[in-house]
């Protein structure tokens, strides 16, 4: 038995080749494949890349920091899994200059360092930078051009630090790991590792911050941090790519959602194109099953046929759609590949698998019910042909979609509140359908009974089959949904998280401004045309209680909430809600008001666990600050703006002791005031982010790019749905046609009758797919990407009218071939 | 014993068959009694809507009857169950259909196989060429049912028919779509290959030039039937 169920199997499957039978499932679960393993190609591919290129910005692949040097144990797994390492010290110090003194933060580095990136220097102010492979030599120094300054020294000169003396060796221009975030106050000092035991100023006792940093191939990385992660005490830190700039990540991060987002609308409406096109494959089958049970075939024989050609089919068919999508990646790489360079590593074969299961998945939840009934067919249709097929049983149908659904959903969002929010939209989505399109069908057979000639004949074909227009409403619906996502919401999207970074947007950030020398600032930047720059205050407090728990960092479990805790904040006071910011829940003080209050970023209190109403107590040069939580906040942190996890009214904090900061835009050519600038105020620290923000609109612009290449796949997706639904209705209208026309129907008639119904059926679909399409892009945006979204009218109307004429327009003109061939021909196909 | 018992190769005793629909229970069989022994051609004829199909149907074992009692082959059906009435008949009992019923994607050839794989038939492939031979149209074999004529169609169904060698061939109305000419080359080859196979027919006809041609011709008359002279 199993070799002739090979061998039907076989000979099925190649009928179906040949007759084409089965190309309209083979599209849709193609694309299906193709869309998700496209994305996922390009995912595992940005997403290695972006550890390489994320390592440039520590210097390595990995690194761990600590308050003391790492054991030496984690040097030797390091060393046996082929891993270079190399180890730098930081810590403030002073440098001795004709001058006098100057504070600084020296780095003192291994011979390898840096295992990531270069280091860029320059021989004097006014010197082309040069690349170096590695650090100072022994008994040199390296120093930023702003210390060399402060110095009075020129080159070649040797300076103090802490009991040695060190050659000035060259202006550091480029430091690729430039740590402690934007805001590091003290210019940097970089000597060899090797003259720090003659300086004398690390002693166990000193505050200094130890770094390893390793660097090796990326699954010899991996095995090592995996190696890691289990054992690292809470003392030391792991860094990686990753997460060594925030700015960069929410960026990458929200690119990626986007990416998964659109594969999930490409999973949904690629889904129905295969729930149809298995739908009509099941109907197409009937016949042939009754006649295989006339010939003896037993039930088992023949669901083991079906089950393994699907199977088979299925394979080839995700096969192909990984290979598609593997092209499709080629594209996605395309638009990223100048900025990763030839850096991007090769695909992964994990999405293979994935392309392939996701395929199976889809294939087996929507058409294995549908099959299941095909083997009730009663043989005795073979003799009768008015036995009609048995009832699809609704209810197994719907589940196995459902279970389909939502297990690819959930494996594609990777975020269960994310997939639930999504499931219950597509049954919300599919509940309202049903009761509108049954209601339609309603009023369509009460329309009908009074309507004439064609108006009769069309909104008649609509309500004979309530559960065939059902499902093609829903088809319908989704193309057009798909079509004006594509159009409308992700237009609305994009363009809101592109403005999010205007051209305008800060590039220098001026840090440590002293009290009095706020206005002195002000007046210069003024001078220069910046007249826009505020200038913040800025206090550095640590939090201790939140009511009455005191903090302990060991207490969080995530450890970005530990690193939170641990760490000082930089606090701040105001009158006024930033412009850019968003009050989230509670309010914002009145002005001029006494209270003591504290507004706090959403994110922060989650992470902490601060809610509305506790009272916080921080720790401020000395002494305690306390006042309890008034308000949340939202702040777009990608956005460049100074902005600070706790605000204050200015009675609270405006007594503290605090540095002024800014950021401002400044066009390159007006670069030339910078070293007015440094010279008017020498303590003032200028930061120039141009580099990190011309990245991160790198990745914003290519983000876009991306998710737009595989909104073809949606887009794509939402063609072929409309076409099986056409499809599916040519082969419901073919017979009928046939015997409309031998009775002497007219074919002006009957294309009435056809634009009629299609048209109603187009309107509907509109109607629906607006909804949603409004419902989506306002859920994405406000509760996935934080972005305000508006409504959109322009959206309504393109969506119910553009559906009834497309669709009305497309149905007549699809069925049109068969009005003008002879009936006979048309009843003779359909038999 | 002195001479071979003859086989029965379907036998009906005291079949009924009731239907309900909405306008009440509808009586298409009553009380019917039929004996087709092996080789014998046998017409029934009778009036459209007398229940002749219905009880091909029956006698195939399609269908199962409200009261009375079917063996085919020796088998009583009472006690199969679908699947079981499916595997008796493979490879035992054949179809012709006035619509011919052949699967529209599969070529004449395959259409010929399809019975064959279904049983796991060993030489299938030559025993399809084989029949589709004897009904001339190997030229044809490639071909698929849509350019095909009807009478062509209907020469693959009794080839597919006929190639599993079986012990009965049910034919409804299998001239009913044709024109008189090919309909009497149909009956001649129905006929023809009865006689070599040795297999029985059972043919349902409206025309009763073609039923003179059977060994016995029955009437379906008010759920039973009668024989005719
Ligand atoms: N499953 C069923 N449900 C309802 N009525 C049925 C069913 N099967 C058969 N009938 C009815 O029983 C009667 C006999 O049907 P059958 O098809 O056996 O007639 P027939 O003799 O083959 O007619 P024809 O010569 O037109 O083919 C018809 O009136 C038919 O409508
Ligand atoms: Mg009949």
């Amino acid at each position: 038995m199993a070799t002739s169920t090979w061998r039907i199997t076989r000979r099925l499957l190649r009928q179906d080749w040949r007759s084409g039978e089965l190309y309209m499932l083979g599209a849709a679960l193609i694309l299906t494949v193709a869309a998700i393993s496209a994305v996922g190609f390009f995912t595992d591919r940005i997403e290695t890349g972006m550890i390489r290129q994320g390592g440039e910005l520590i210097a390595a692949d990995l690194a761990i920091d600590g308050s003391s040097p790492p054991p030496q144990d984690y040097l030797e797994q390091a060393t046996r899994r082929g891993l270079v390492a190399a180890r730098t010290l930081e810590f403030p110090s002073v440098v001795m200059g004709t001058e006098g003194p100057q504070l600084v933060q020296v780095k003192a580095a291994d011979a390898p360092y840096p295992l990531r990136g270069r280091l860029r220097v320059q021989d004097g102010f006014t010197a082309p930078e040069r690349t170096v492979e590695q650090g100072p030599p022994r008994g040199e120094v390296w120093v930023e051009a702003r210390l060399l300054r402060l110095l009075g020294e020129p080159l070649g000169a040797a300076v103090g630090l802490g009991e040695t003396r060190l050659r000035l060796g060259a202006i550091l221009s480029y430091e690729p790991d430039r740590g402690g975030g934007l805001f590091q106050f003290a210019p940097r000092v970089l000597i060899n590792a090797a003259d720090l035991p003659a300086t004398g100023l690390v002693s166990p006792a000193s505050r200094v911050k130890h770094r390893l940093l390793l660097a090796g191939d990326l699954a010899a990385v991996d095995a090592y941090s995996a190696w890691l992660k289990p054992r690292l005490p809470v003392n030391l830190t792991l860094v990686d790519g990753r997460t060594a700039r925030p700015e960069f990540e929410s960026a990458l991060d929200r690119a990626s959602r986007f990416l998964h987002l659109a594969t999930l609308v490409t999973l949904l409406v690629a889904g129905s194109a295969i729930a149809l096109a298995s739908r009509r494959l099941v109907e197409r089958q009937i016949d042939a099953v009754a006649i295989m049970r006339c010939l003896g075939a037993p039930r088992h024989l023949l669901m083991r046929v079906f089950v393994l050609r699907l199977a088979l089919f299925g394979l080839m068919a995700s096969l192909v759609g990984c290979l598609v999508g593997w092209l499709g990646q080629l594209a996605l790489v395309a638009t990223v590949a100048e900025w990763f360079g030839a850096d991007l590593p090769p695909a992964s074969w994990r999405p293979v698998a994935v392309g392939v299961a996701t395929g199976m998945i889809a294939l087996l939840g929507f058409a294995v019910p549908p099959l299941l009934q095909l083997t009730r067919v009663s043989p005795l249709r073979a003799l009768r042909r008015d036995l009609g097929t048995p009832r699809a049983s609704a209810a197994l149908a719907v589940l196995g979609a459902a279970l389909a659904l939502a297990l690819l959903i959930l494996w594609q969002a990777r975020d269960a509140e994310l997939a639930g929010k999504l499931l219950g939209g597509v049954a919300l989505t599919v509940g309202t359908l049903v009761l509108s399109v049954l209601a339609l069908v309603r009023l369509a057979r009460e329309l009908a009974g009074r309507a004439r000639g064609v108006w009769r004949l069309g909104l008649a074909a609509l309500t004979r089959r309530p559960t065939f227009a059902v499902l093609q409403i829903a088809g319908f619906g989704l193309g057009i949904l798909a079509l004006l996502l594509l159009a409308v919401v992700r237009v609305d999207l994009l363009k809101t998280w592109q403005e999010g970074l205007p051209p305008g947007a800060p590039n220098h950030f001026l840090v440590n401004i002293q009290p009095q020398e706020v206005e002195p600032v002000r007046a210069f930047l003024h001078g220069q045309g910046i007249a826009q720059a505020e200038l913040f205050p800025m206090i550095r407090g640590r939090l201790t209680r939140i009511n009455d728990r005191p903090i302990n960092p060991a207490d969080y479990e995530n450890p970005r909430a530990e690193r939170l805790a641990a760490r000082e904040f930089n606090l701040s006071f105001a009158e006024r809600l930033q412009t850019d910011n968003g009050i989230t829940a509670g309010e914002w003080w009145p002005s001029g008001t006494r209270a003591p209050a504290f507004s706090v970023e959403q994110g922060l209190a989650e992470t902490l666990g601060i809610k509305l109403g506790d009272r916080l107590t921080f720790f401020i040069s000395g002494h305690e600050v306390a006042a309890p939580v008034t308000s949340l906040r939202k702040v777009r942190w990608d956005s460049f703006n100074v902005n600070f996890f706790v605000v204050s009214p200015p009675a609270l904090l405006g007594a503290e002791a605090a540095t002024y900061i800014t950021s401002f835009h400044l066009p390159h050519a007006r670069e030339a005031m910078i070293p007015e600038l440094v010279r008017h105020f020498p303590s003032v620290t200028l930061l120039n982010v141009d580099a990190l923000l011309k990245q991160v609109r790198a990745v914003v612009e290519r983000g876009v790019l991306a998710v737009e290449t595989v909104f073809l796949f949606t887009l794509a997706a939402g063609m072929l749905v409309m076409f099986a639904g056409i499809q599916a209705s040519l082969a419901e209208r073919r017979t009928e046609h046939g015997i409309l026309r031998t009775l002497g129907a007219g074919r002006r008639a009957l294309l009435g009758s056809l634009a009629v119904e299609f048209t109603a059926t187009g309107l509907l679909a509109g109607l629906l797919a607006s909804i949603f399409a409004e419902l989506t892009g306002w859920l994405l945006a406000e509760r996935l990407f934080g972005l305000q979204f508006g409504f959109n009218p322009a959206l309504w109307l393109t969506g119910v009218l553009g559906s009834g004429l497309l669709i009305g327009l497309a149905g007549t003109l699809a069925t049109y071939p068969l009005l003008i061939r002879p009936p006979l021909q048309t009843l003779r196909q359909a038999g | 014993m002195t001479v071979n018992p003859v086989a029965v190769v379907a036998r009906a005793q005291g079949l009924g068959k009731h239907v309900t629909g909405p306008s009440g229970t509808l009586t298409i069989l009553e009380g019917l009694d039929l004996q087709v022994q092996a080789g014998e051609a046998v017409a029934i004829l009778g009036a459209s809507g007398s229940g002749k199909s219905t009880l091909l149907g029956l006698l195939a074992g399609l269908d199962s009857a409200s009261f009375g009692e079917v063996w085919l082959c020796g088998q009583p059906l009472t006690d199969l169950n679908e699947d079981g009435r499916a595997e008796l008949r493979a490879g035992r009992v054949g179809f012709v259909f006035q619509s011919f019923q052949l699967l529209p994607t599969l070529t004449a050839l395959e259409n010929v196989l399809l019975p064959l794989e279904l049983t796991g038939n060993a030489d299938a492939a030559s025993r399809a060429d084989e029949a589709l031979g004897r009904v001339g149209l190997t030229p044809r074999a490639g071909h698929y049912p849509r350019q095909l004529s009807g009478g062509e169609q209907q020469r693959v169904a009794i080839a597919r028919a006929y190639a599993p060698r079986p012990a009965v061939l049910f034919a409804d109305e299998p001239t009913g779509n044709l024109d008189q000419a090919t309909g009497e080359q149909i009956i001649d080859l129905l006929l023809d290959l009865r006689t070599e196979s040795g297999a029985a027919l059972v043919l349902v006809t409206h025309d009763p030039r073609l039923a003179e041609r059977c060994d016995r011709r029955l009437r379906m008359h008010d759920g039973a039937l009668e024989a005719i002279q």
